[in-house]
């Protein structure tokens, strides 16, 4: 059989691609499909507009490579950084950002863990709040508008596009609650959102 | 020049040396970012506070120019080259092959500055935002028409085995690179991806694995099984285990991206699929280091006196490696330990700079060379290259394993109370002895490449490039490999 694969092209590429298409079809493939994966928690609500642009600096910058949002199941994670991920916390998280790599700290629950003060300092200048910190000192989004590309709108409609229930509301008075904010509130706002979920996540199952 | 003198045909080789040469300069600058990038890990003042210099859209641009530059230049060069000899045959539509490579270029240089300017997709490995993957999508299909249109018009029925290897990285790398950026674009340089979080995950790294499946994987074996043969004077040892591990490669590889979510809001059984597929690939990458290994055991005597089969060799042996490190990293209780950690960037690390770059060196001392038509500038430069190259992947593979144990071992640690031992903060301390042992190992690697560089270009330089035909059959030689219409 192999004989007549290796003498035609066509074949080849035929059967590299069935062979190679298995895997996908069977494993990754319903998990596409699968909408209790992609549907969000009760509690789940998308980012508002300034949290929406705090986390669109936040994949600019590729923070990502070295804090991940995934809290595992082990019991020394879950005490160091608080309740374990659920699937249904990420429904509004377009791409996913669970990042791969801890150079620093994770960051799915660190809302509310520090002052909006702390952040805007740690952010600026990381060695003024921990002295051995490797982190970059961010100080340009200080500078910067929070709606300098003037596309609030056209990033929450194409959200909106892709499911995410933003009230026409909402989008209109997006550029004016953007008014006179900074990269760096952006930012801070979007940090301080993470983790807001599992709180209810949590005292919900507690009642069960 | 002409295709064709007095009836043969001549192999388009400028275009192999075009690529060879860009894929060295990708070599040096991705690595530069990367040492660059370690740097500002010892000392986060080089960050100097420039947005296009910080760490995260650096170290994104190492990835991008080391993996798409270096890599698949490296690739697509050696495959056209590759590709013309086993199918002695010039290569179909050189002026679509051009295209190929200009636009590629252009895609690396562009892409390049995108990400230090800011445009980022978020998804590793896939950062490009979507314009540059409606580019990629074009140029990945004209390569396509060249390489498979090349083999279509081959004067040799078999198609050799290099050239399944580089047509399953073709096939599946535009499968994947398709599925994993559908996204909805929202600005020139902003997209949403089209599945949101734990779906998004799921494609993310089956794209992931299989981009190291097929491209650092697949791709570079094509490499290995033309140039390998070549290097040793020796034929490869066993046909019959290659179409084995070629097809169990294409199958099983494809399974195993979850490795990369263990514990993660995924699905269990994704994940225990995951696992399962992972040891079971330890088949097939060793039946393939075997058989490499076995094809250079007549030849070992070669190794005193060619610089190019060292590297290939040395190639193999991380290849069994690093083949060997990733299964054990998928087993969930050994993951628990790696995952989040510096491993991860050791395993990478000795399967990108121990086996892709080094196979990838051989290749060139090799194709130089010929290209140039004249003997390598320097052997002892090519020596003191492999030496170099290999106490830089030491340093840094060995220090990444070491921090990395250390990572997870005291984050993990519990004391007497039932509470973490020590802070984020502390276990970061304890890093900054090995994230220097790793910059002096990088240091290593990329002083080695450029000097090889420098060899390269004086082997090269002055050169005229050497027109090579594609050879007339002799009859016993042509009825053996029963050609395609006829006897020439």
């Amino acid at each position: 059989m192999h004989n007549a694969i290796e003498r035609n092209t066509g074949l080849l590429i035929f059967g590299i691609l069935v062979v190679a298409s298995i895997g996908g079809l069977v494993q990754v493939l319903p998990a596409t499909l699968d909408d209790s994966l992609g549907a969000p928690a009760p509690n789940v609500v998308p980012y508002a507009p300034l949290e929406l642009i705090g986390r669109d600096i936040y994949i600019r910058e590729s923070c990502s490579t070295c804090h991940s949002q995934q809290v595992r199941p082990l019991l020394a994670e879950v005490k160091r950084y608080g309740a374990y991920a659920r699937a249904g916390e990420f429904a509004y998280d377009r791409p996913f950002l669970w990042g791969s790599k801890r150079t620093g700290p994770d960051l799915l629950r660190v809302g509310g863990k520090y002052t909006d003060a702390w952040h805007r300092v740690h952010l600026q200048d990381p060695r003024a709040v921990i002295p051995t910190s490797i982190m970059p000192a961010y100080p340009w989004l200080a500078a910067r508008a929070a709606n300098a590309g003037n596309d609030i709108q056209a990033r929450l409609k194409t959200l909106r596009a892709l499911g995410h229930p933003y009230a026409d509301e909402t989008i209109e008075a997006a550029p004016a609650t953007l008014e006179g904010k900074t990269e760096l509130d952006a930012v801070v706002a979007y940090l301080q959102s993470l983790g807001r979920f599992a709180v209810a996540d949590v005292e919900e199952h507690a009642g069960h | 020049m002409t295709a064709i003198n007095n009836g043969v045909e001549h192999y388009e080789d400028r275009i192999v040396a075009a690529f060879t040469f860009c894929s060295i300069a990708w070599a040096i600058l991705g690595m530069a970012a990367g040492v660059y990038a370690a740097a500002e890990l010892v000392w986060p003042q080089l960050n100097f506070g420039l947005p296009w210099l910080s760490f995260g859209r650096l170290r994104t641009g190492h990835t991008n120019l080391v993996l798409f530059g270096f890599g698949v230049s490296a690739l697509i060069g050696t495959s056209f080259y590759s590709v013309q000899r086993t199918s002695h045959v010039r290569l179909l539509a050189p002026k679509l092959a051009w295209f190929v490579f200009y636009a590629w270029q252009l895609t690396i240089v562009l892409g390049a500055w995108s990400l230090l300017a800011g445009w980022n997709g978020g998804k590793e490995y896939a950062e490009l935002e979507w314009p540059f993957d409606i580019a990629i999508t074009v140029i990945w299909v004209a390569y396509a028409v060249v390489f498979f249109g090349t083999i279509a018009r081959r004067k040799i029925a078999p198609i050799y085995i290099s050239n399944w290897f580089y047509g399953a990285l073709i096939i599946v790398v535009a499968m994947l690179h398709i599925v994993n950026n559908l996204a909805l674009p929202a600005t020139l340089g902003k997209s949403y991806s089209l599945l949101p979080g734990a779906q998004d995950a799921i494609v993310q790294w089956w794209y992931g694995h299989n981009a190291v499946g097929f491209l650092l994987t697949g791709g570079f074996l094509g490499m290995l099984y033309y140039f390998l043969p070549k290097q040793a004077e020796q034929p490869i040892w066993s046909y019959r285990l290659s179409i084995v591990a070629f097809w169990a490669f294409v199958y099983s590889y494809i399974w195993a991206g979850p490795h990369h979510l263990h514990y993660n809001a995924i699905p269990e059984w994704v994940q225990s699929l995951g696992v399962i597929m992972s040891l079971v690939l330890l088949a097939p990458s060793w039946a393939t280091m075997i058989n490499g290994v076995m094809t250079v055991s007549n030849a070992w005597r070669k190794l005193k006196t060619d610089p190019a089969l060292k590297f290939i060799v040395l190639a193999l042996a991380f290849y069994g490696l690093a083949t060997f490190e990733g299964p054990m990293m998928a087993i969930r209780s050994v993951n628990v330990m790696s995952h989040f950690t510096e491993w991860t960037i050791g395993h990478v690390h000795s399967g990108a700079l121990g086996w892709n770059a080094l196979i990838t060196f051989g290749t060139f001392y090799y194709l130089v060379p010929k290209l140039a038509g004249r003997p390598l500038h320097s052997t002892a430069l090519a020596n003191a290259h492999f030496w170099l190259a290999l106490a830089g992947i030491m340093l840094y593979v060995l220090s990444m394993w070491a921090a990395g144990l250390s990572q997870s071992l005291l984050w993990l640690s519990l004391d007497d109370l039932g509470e973490v031992r020590y802070s984020f903060v502390e276990v970061m301390n304890a890093m900054a002895p090995y994230y220097l042992l790793r910059l002096v190992g990088g240091v290593l690697f990329l002083a080695g490449t450029v000097l090889m560089a420098e060899n390269l270009r004086r082997t090269f330089a002055g050169a005229r490039t050497l027109v090579v035909s594609a050879p007339a059959m002799v009859p016993a030689h042509a009825a053996a490999l029963a050609p395609i219409g006829g006897t020439p």
